[in-house]
């Protein structure tokens, strides 16, 4: 049988698997890279409409695409970037932005106050289900572009809104516009910092309200930078300077966002040198980073704060000595260090202390470990002997979940232990239902670097995010009469005395903020990490 | 032959939808609420709900949901991820890179499994097939969330021989780490069985024959023997395919390579049940079809194996 020798055959086949294997990867498109361009390291974005945007490598990429009404100085207190002027009525509740006049799209289109309108209609109208509408709910008119569920709650069909247009948003002239507040509100200016609030160029639009499906491919905006072709999902997105862009001018000349599933692959292209920043260090390689990274290795303050809540709604929770005795028996020193490596800092305050006007001792005495004032507490006031911590087992808590139980289990010598639930979606329904889950893990980042984006949905009676069913009318109108105060030093005044109620009630355990812990490659300088947790890419600079 | 090719994808097709149907209803029972995957530890929205719900329809009941999955992919539409993009392009993109990579990890664990296993099967007990003995128990021993990371340690970052990671668009050399992480997952398998295979051939009959007629060793150990040796590689070869484009999860997550694993797991993840249902079964499909070739292969390299 000629030519049928098995070795032939295998041979061939293995040829011509391995030149199919490597031919086809060398039609990559365009892989040269702009000279004085950096890379930095983020996960695959969920959106890149400005609205849909909630979480930060998609805020990441945007932030180098468009330019926000205003930006965050050093301690956190906004300043004018694309607004000529952000004024407002005595009562703070109509405010006049004018836009800096010569702006422009980068595909050409002058910025006009229409492109602020449309886009924050698109963003607040329910049906478009923008993910960060929420930011829009303080504008006078919200709750009629929300269809409303036909009884009340629960998952009926919503109907068609009332409306298309947010009332409270009125054109002035071709470069200022007013917003209309449902309620008066000191901290607007800082609200119109976030994402949602970039303006959209008419291109984005096929029709009136509708956005052009291709738009979120190649996003335009009147930023810094703009799109270098369109995004590569899953692999990267390019993007490169304007050329003559009229606000701050960056001093790279393009970045390429490039993206990763996984943290310790980032890791490793950081550490040899194919990557010039990553954001976020994995906890599995802090221990080495110092020595992988040396003095390339950055930590700033971010608006992560990690809480357990108290489930105010039982009983064996009510007595507020039980809630204290509970903190006062955690060592968050040990835990910061020992679990998270230091790379989160333990938690004495309700409120991040990075906010300008928050401090960073409230809570005082009581979130201090002191086993033995824990334990008379506990005995006097005849805690639970048996308590579990509910969590989500996909967000990685267990550790630090079982080291607190521990160190509840040696100071008040009761049983603790953690029940993982698989999302956090069923741990919060489980405490909306009134069930006893025990104590309840929670996360929360601001959305705005004011003191109410954390006392107003984490404490308020009718906080989004208050779970664990904390009700205390002083405390409510402490935070609304900071929210409608004249001047930002009586706001914080006020929203300090709402704390202090807190400090009382105790209704959350406070136990860590987080920290930007990033690196970055022998090519790049200067690089810094705001409280959103981005890099600011004004600031970053080729090493010389 | 040409009957039991028809017979063969007859079955594929019920297959096919068997396998789909029951990988979406473990879907449906796993997916409990992707929407809140979506925004983290903020409550979703009833109003974001409901435009969600329009769009995905997860408010529907299991049939009338699995009625519009199939429906959509009768007509060649996969559906939509939750974050809004299209699962045929998704396929598209993912499925050249992972395809490169098992074909590459799948020879170089073939000729080293084959290679290897021939020497030791003829020199069976010496040196050799010790130390193979040896590696492969190791090789076996070590799980793949180890070996992986490890390997991009050593050579990809302290040695630096590699690229720590690939891309979509790596070629042949940056996926070369990748694949030698991925073949070893099937390679001290393959290789055993091939030992096995040929020690035992051996000793057969026509061998004895062979060597009587005064044939050359090469030719009796090349031709005669291999031949026989190679239908159970050839089975375990063809699964292999499927393990190893499956079982890139791990493999692809490490190297940064956006293939089939990488989107697998990230479906799994969020919770995203289309994106699940669509890679699995264009697995399905892949399985079947090697599996047939299999088939097809066996009754080449063994005349007595007719398929009528």
């Amino acid at each position: 049988m000629p030519g049928k020798s098995p070795w032939k055959v295998a041979a061939a086949t293995a040829v011509i698997a391995l030149l199919a294997a490597g031919c086809s990867g060398s039609s990559s498109e365009d892989t040269e890279v702009l000279p004085n361009s950096i890379s930095i390291g983020i996960a695959e974005p969920s959106s890149l409409i400005p609205s849909n945007s909630i979480e930060s490598s998609g805020s990441q990429v945007l932030a180098s695409l468009f330019y926000p009404l205003v930006r965050f100085d050093p301690t956190n207190k906004p300043y004018l970037v694309a607004a000529q002027s952000i004024t407002h009525d005595k009562a703070n509740k109509v405010w006049t932005v004018r836009l800096k006049p010569g702006f422009t799209f980068s595909n050409g289109e002058p910025v006009v106050a229409d492109n602020y309108l449309d886009a924050w209609n698109y963003g607040a109208y329910g049906p478009n289900g923008q993910l960060a509408s929420y930011f829009f709910s303080r504008i006078d008119g919200f709750a009629d572009l929300q269809g409303k569920d036909p009884d009340g709650d629960g998952p009926e069909k919503a109907g068609e809104p009332q409306a298309k247009k947010l009332r409270g948003l009125k054109k002035v002239n071709n470069l200022t516009f007013t917003v209309t507040l449902t309620e008066a509100f000191a901290g607007w200016q800082s609200v119109m910092g976030y994402d949602a609030f970039y303006p959209l160029p008419k291109a984005a639009f096929s029709g009136d309200g509708v956005l052009n499906k291709d738009f979120e491919n190649a996003p335009i905006g009147n930023g810094p930078f703009k799109m270098k072709g369109t995004w590569q999902h899953d692999e990267k997105i390019a993007v490169e300077k304007v050329a003559d862009f009229k606000g701050t001018i960056p001093k790279v000349n393009g970045i390429t966002w490039k993206i990763y599933q996984e943290l310790g692959a980032q890791y490793a292209d950081l550490v040899a040198g194919n990557l010039d920043i990553q954001t976020k260090i994995p906890i599995e390689n802090l221990a080495s980073a110092s020595g992988d990274l040396g003095a390339r290795l950055g930590r700033t303050d971010s608006s992560a704060f990690s809480f357990v809540g108290f489930p105010m709604y039982l009983d064996k929770y009510k007595n507020p000595n039980v809630r204290r005795a509970l903190s006062m028996a955690i060592n968050r020193d040990e835990m910061t260090d020992q679990v998270f490596l230091g790379s989160e800092k333990p938690a004495t305050s309700f409120v991040s202390p990075a906010i300008e006007g928050a401090r960073s001792n409230s809570c005082g005495q009581w979130c201090e470990y002191n086993p033995t004032k824990a334990k008379q507490l506990y005995t006097a006031a005849n805690g639970p002997k048996d308590i579990k911590i509910a969590y989500n087992v996909d967000g990685g808590h267990k550790a630090w979940i079982d080291a607190m139980c521990n160190q509840i289990k040696v100071s008040l010598a009761i049983n603790c232990t953690g029940s993982g639930l698989p999302k956090l979606g069923d741990v919060v329904t489980k405490a909306r239902a009134g069930e006893d889950i025990g104590l309840i893990r929670l996360g929360w980042t601001m959305d705005y670097p004011l003191m109410e984006s954390y006392l107003g949905p984490l404490y308020t009676s009718d906080g989004s995010s208050n779970y664990y069913g904390y009700k205390n009318s002083t405390f409510d109108s402490l935070v609304r009469q900071g929210s409608a105060a004249t001047s930002t030093k009586q706001a914080e005044q006020l929203w300090n005395e709402a704390e202090n109620q807190l400090v009382r009630d105790m209704p959350v355990l406070p136990l860590r903020f987080g920290q930007n812990v990033f690196g970055w490659s022998e090519k790049v300088t200067d690089v810094t990490m705001d409280l959103f947790q981005k890099v600011d890419i004004y600031s970053v600079d080729i090493a010389s | 032959m040409f009957r039991f090719i028809v017979r063969r994808l007859l079955q594929m097709v019920v297959t096919f939808f068997g396998a789909t149907f029951v990988v979406y209803a473990l879907m449906f029972a796993y997916v409990d609420d992707p929407y809140q995957a979506l925004v983290g530890d903020r409550p979703i929205t009833d109003a974001q709900r409901a435009a969600l719900d329009a769009r995905f329809h997860l408010d529907d009941g299991f049939f009338q949901q699995y009625w519009h999955y199939i429906r959509g992919l009768l007509t060649g539409d996969l559906g939509e991820t939750i974050t809004g993009r299209s699962i045929g392009d998704l396929l598209a993109q993912a499925w050249p890179v992972t395809i490169r990579l098992a074909l590459l990890s799948i020879v170089i664990a073939a000729v080293v499994a084959v290679g290897a296993g021939v020497l030791s099967g003829i020199r069976r007990g010496g040196a050799f097939d010790t130390v193979t003995l040896v590696l492969t128990l190791i090789v076996l021993a070590m799980p793949i969330v180890v070996l992986a990371p490890l390997a991009q340690l050593v050579l990809g970052i302290q040695l630096g021989w590699f690229p720590p990671t690939a891309g979509r668009d790596a070629g042949l050399y940056e996926l070369l780490l990748p694949a030698l992480v991925l073949g070893s997952l099937v390679i001290a398998t393959e290789l055993r069985v091939t030992r096995t295979s040929v020690a035992e051939n051996l000793r057969a009959d026509y061998v004895r024959t062979a060597r009587a007629k005064g044939l050359a060793p090469k030719r009796v150990i090349g031709v005669h023997v291999l031949r026989n040796s190679l239908i159970p590689v050839i089975t375990l070869i063809g699964v292999d395919i499927g393990v190893l484009m499956s079982g890139a999860i791990v493999t692809e997550g490490v190297f940064n390579i956006p293939g089939v694993g990488f989107n697998l797991f990230r479906g799994i993840r969020a919770e995203d049940g289309p994106l699940v249902v669509g890679f699995v079964s264009v697995l399905i499909i892949v399985f079947l079809v090697i599996n047939l070739i299999v088939d097809l292969v066996y009754a080449a390299l063994d005349p007595r194996i007719r398929y009528e």
